[in-house]
């Protein structure tokens, strides 16, 4: 069957970042898969796998995600009940936790339970910015694979999963911080795979084989 | 643990790399997206792009430059010369650059970092600086290092943090072009009043100056372009050596 992966579009992220890592992939390898940038909530259904890139505040990014009408339902129906391989990407993973604060208390979509939480600094260089390890957790039920390399990182908050189940992977900055969370059919990576070279793109081609 | 970061500047006028890789006779020098993926492919952990053209006109150029590479290299993307508008900024990061850098425009107008990081987030404006000494003190200079600007650099540096920078991209033009080494003293004082990182440029000569600038200026990445144009020494070259001296860096597998 033909892959048909949805890059969401809601003003916030490199769309465009993603969605050549993704052909990069597909031609790479000649998946039978194709990418489309969309604000269509109706393209959400008939899609196999959903992307949600975000950059800039999480607040202006979920403000964003629900200005397009119809699209937090869609994904929804998508993600939670109908459980198609889903991944935010760097802000777009940190809107799956129920709440943020950055710039004050906001909720984000509640599907991994968790909260964001500001970096905290201890005479490091904030942003987190460049390249840093992302450590596998041992054992998961997680089927999407990925190498243990260096990936590329730019934030100051991360991810404080309730549930140590939902992690991933993690990365040390400071602090021990999921730099990869899932639940079932729904993934997360803080860091941005589309610009960690070849172990990016490999982390890629297995979310499109999902 | 975070890694130091290695980048190559390539200087593109009118759509050509100036001065690109001349040593291996696959590459075309002139071309920045040829240039760009072997350095991608070859240690690299950011590309930067610096526009040198005269002419706005020219400058157009370089969004089909970004938008090529962008189609083949998978590793950051800085852009920078000549951005003086939030529209110049959005269609470079709508061609696929990650991260803007801004110099003479900031200095013109400080508002414009403030404006450009609220519009794209602080993780994509990169504030570049030229200091050059003065007496005891380092001086900013504007439009490619030749106007005295009379703006104390340390005091900018903190301005521009305040503003909303991402990240500084400090070059001593006192330095810059000679090879004799970062100007260690004025990375070690941006490093210490700065939280966000800095990106130590200007100097470079040797492998041993990539050391200094991480362990004594506290730089969080090197940016250097005429010691890898020239082949004096590969990125990797550098990174084993900053491996055996105990800098954490990226090692391609």
């Amino acid at each position: 069957m033909k892959k048909k992966i949805a890059i969401i579009d809601y003003g916030l992220g490199n769309v465009l970042s993603a969605q050549q890592s993704f052909n990069k992939v597909i031609k790479e390898y000649n998946l039978s898969a194709s990418t489309t940038i969309t604000k269509d909530p109706n393209l959400i259904d008939s899609s196999t796998h959903v992307v949600l890139p975000g950059q800039g505040a999480f607040k202006s990014c979920m403000s964003g995600l629900e200005k397009v009408s119809g699209m937090v339902d869609s994904l929804e129906k998508f993600a939670l009940k109908n459980k198609k391989p889903f991944l935010g990407i760097c802000v777009g993973m940190q809107l799956l936790a129920i709440d943020s604060e950055e710039n004050g208390k906001h909720l984000g979509l509640g599907w991994i339970k968790g909260h964001i939480k500001k970096m905290p600094t201890k005479k490091l260089k904030m942003p987190h910015m460049g390249w840093n390890e992302v450590i596998p957790k041992l054992k998961t039920k997680s089927r999407l694979d990925f190498k243990k390399s260096d990936y590329y990182f730019v934030h100051s908050y991360y991810f404080e999963c309730d549930d140590e189940k939902n992690i991933l992977a993690h990365t040390n900055y400071g602090i021990n911080f999921a730099s990869i969370v899932f639940k079932e059919n729904i993934y997360g990576v803080q860091f941005h795979p589309e610009k960690s070279s070849d172990q990016g793109l490999g982390l890629i081609k297995s979310f499109i084989s999902l | 643990m975070l890694k130091t970061r290695i980048i190559p500047c390539l200087d593109v006028k009118d759509g050509r790399v100036v001065k690109g890789i001349n040593f291996l006779d696959l590459v075309d020098a002139g071309d920045p997206v040829k240039q760009a993926t072997y350095y991608s492919q070859n240690g690299a952990d950011e590309i930067c792009f610096l526009d040198i053209s005269a002419s706005l006109e020219n400058r157009k150029t370089m969004i089909d430059v970004v938008s090529k590479t962008a189609e083949e290299v998978f590793i950051p993307m800085t852009v920078g010369g000549g951005v003086s508008s939030i529209e110049n900024i959005r269609s470079l990061l709508k061609a696929g650059a990650d991260k803007i850098s801004i110099n003479s425009a900031a200095i013109k107008d400080e508002l414009f970092i403030k404006k450009s990081s609220e519009h794209f987030g602080s993780q994509c404006i990169v504030v570049a600086v030229d200091a050059k000494k003065i007496g005891s003190n380092w001086i900013v200079f504007s439009h490619g290092g030749t106007v005295n600007t009379n703006i104390n650099a340390l005091k900018w540096l903190e301005n521009i943090q305040k503003l909303g920078a991402g990240e500084v991209l400090l070059t001593s033009m006192d330095r810059d072009g000679t090879k004799s080494g970062f100007d260690l003293d004025l990375l070690k004082a941006a490093t210490n009043i700065l939280d966000i990182p800095v990106i130590a440029s200007g100097g470079i000569g040797t492998k041993e100056h990539f050391f200094e600038g991480v362990s004594y200026g506290g730089a969080s990445a090197l940016l250097a372009a005429s010691v890898f144009h020239f082949n004096e020494f590969s990125i990797n070259d550098i990174k084993n050596f900053l491996l055996k001296k105990n800098i954490k860096v990226r090692i391609n597998e």
